[in-house]
C-alpha cells in the first residue's frame, strides 16, 4: 500500500494563486487583450464621433455616449469585480484576491471619473446644466466616493492585512450601491433617461447607433481587463522583489 | 447651443484618463520586470 499522502492539486481559479503561474499566464494573454481593446476602442469612438448620425432630439451632443455609456457600465462591473475580490479574500482567502482589488480600485475609479466628467459635458447642452441631485448622477458620484475610500483604506494600515480586510468590508457592503445605479432611473423619476439597452429585452436604439456603441464598450472591457492584468502583474513581481530582497538581507 | 464644444472636451477627458491609465500601467511594468530581474540576478551572484 501507498503510504504517501500526494497534495490534492488546487482546482479552479485558485490554480493562479501560484505567482509563476499567474504571471506566465497574464504574460501571454494581456497584450493581445491589450491590443484588441485599443483597436476596438478607437474604431467604435472614431465610428460613434463621425459616421454615426446624429440623434433626432439631442443632436451632436449624443455623440459623448459612445465615451460615457462604456465608462458607466465599466466603472459598476470594475465594482463588481472588487466585490467579488472582497467574498473571495474573506471567504476563501485566494492569494491573489487582496492584491486583484489593490490593482482593479484605481483603474475602477478613472473610468468611475471619466463617466462623471463626460456626463456632465453631456447634461450641459442636453439639460441645460452640468449638474442635478439626480438619482442615477448621484449614486454615480457615491460609487465614485466608494472607490476612493476603498483606494484609501487598503493603503491606511501598517499592517497590509488590515487594509485588506476593512477594504473588502467596505468593497462588500458599497456593492450595495450597484442596484441603485442600475434601477434608479426605474425607481424614482430622474432627469437622467432610462436604460435603452438591456439583457431581458430588445434594444430600443437604432442599429447605426448601437453597433459602435457595443463596438466601443467591447474595446473598453478588454482595455479595463488589460489594465488590471498588467498592474497585477506588475503588483506580483513588486512582491516577488521585496521578498527576494529580504532574504537577501537576512541571509549578509 | 452648440454642443460640439462638449463633444470635444468629453472626447479630449477620455483621451487623457484612459491615456494616463495605460502609461501608468505599462511603465509601472516595466520598472517592475526590470527590478525583478534585478533582485534574481543578485540571487544567483550569491
Amino acid at each position: 500500500m501507498d503510504a504517501t499522502v500526494s497534495t490534492p492539486r488546487p482546482g479552479g481559479w485558485h490554480r493562479f494563486a501560484n505567482p509563476g503561474r499567474f504571471l506566465r499566464l497574464a504574460g501571454r494573454v494581456t497584450p493581445p487583450i491589450a491590443w484588441a481593446g485599443g483597436i476596438l476602442t478607437a474604431a467604435g469612438l472614431l465610428w460613434g464621433l463621425f459616421i454615426a448620425p446624429a440623434d433626432w432630439q439631442q443632436g451632436e451632443a449624443v455623440r459623448i455616449m459612445y465615451l460615457h455609456v462604456p465608462s458607466a457600465w465599466l466603472a459598476s462591473a470594475g465594482y463588481f469585480g472588487l466585490a467579488l475580490c472582497a467574498l473571495s479574500s474573506l471567504v476563501w482567502r485566494h492569494p491573489l484576491a487582496d492584491l486583484a482589488a489593490v490593482e482593479i480600485g484605481p483603474v475602477g475609479a478613472g473610468f468611475a471619473a471619466l463617466c462623471l466628467a463626460t456626463g456632465s459635458l453631456w447634461g450641459r447642452p442636453t439639460w441645460g446644466t452640468y449638474w442635478v441631485w439626480d438619482a442615477r448622477l448621484t449614486s454615480m458620484l457615491v460609487l465614485f466616493f466608494l472607490y476612493l475610500g476603498h483606494i484609501a483604506l487598503i493603503r491606511a494600515f501598517d499592517d497590509p492585512e488590515r487594509g485588506y480586510r476593512a477594504a473588502a468590508i467596505l468593497a462588500l457592503i458599497g456593492a450595495v450601491d450597484l442596484p441603485i445605479i442600475h434601477f434608479s432611473v426605474q425607481w424614482w423619476n430622474t432627469l437622467h433617461q432610462g436604460n435603452s439597452i438591456s439583457l431581458t429585452s430588445a434594444p430600443k436604439m437604432y442599429i447605426g447607433m448601437l453597433a459602435p456603441l457595443l463596438v466601443s464598450a467591447i474595446g473598453f472591457t478588454l482595455l479595463f481587463a488589460a489594465l488590471v492584468l498588467a498592474r497585477l502583474s506588475a503588483a506580483v513581481m513588486e512582491r516577488r522583489t521585496r521578498a527576494l530582497l529580504l532574504a537577501q538581507v537576512r541571509s549578509a | 447651443m452648440n454642443p460640439i464644444p462638449y463633444v470635444i472636451a468629453a472626447y479630449a477627458v477620455g483621451v487623457v484618463v484612459v491615456g494616463w491609465l495605460c502609461i501608468d500601467a505599462v511603465l509601472r511594468l516595466r520598472s517592475a520586470r526590470r527590478r525583478l530581474a534585478a533582485a534574481e540576478a543578485g540571487r544567483v551572484r550569491r
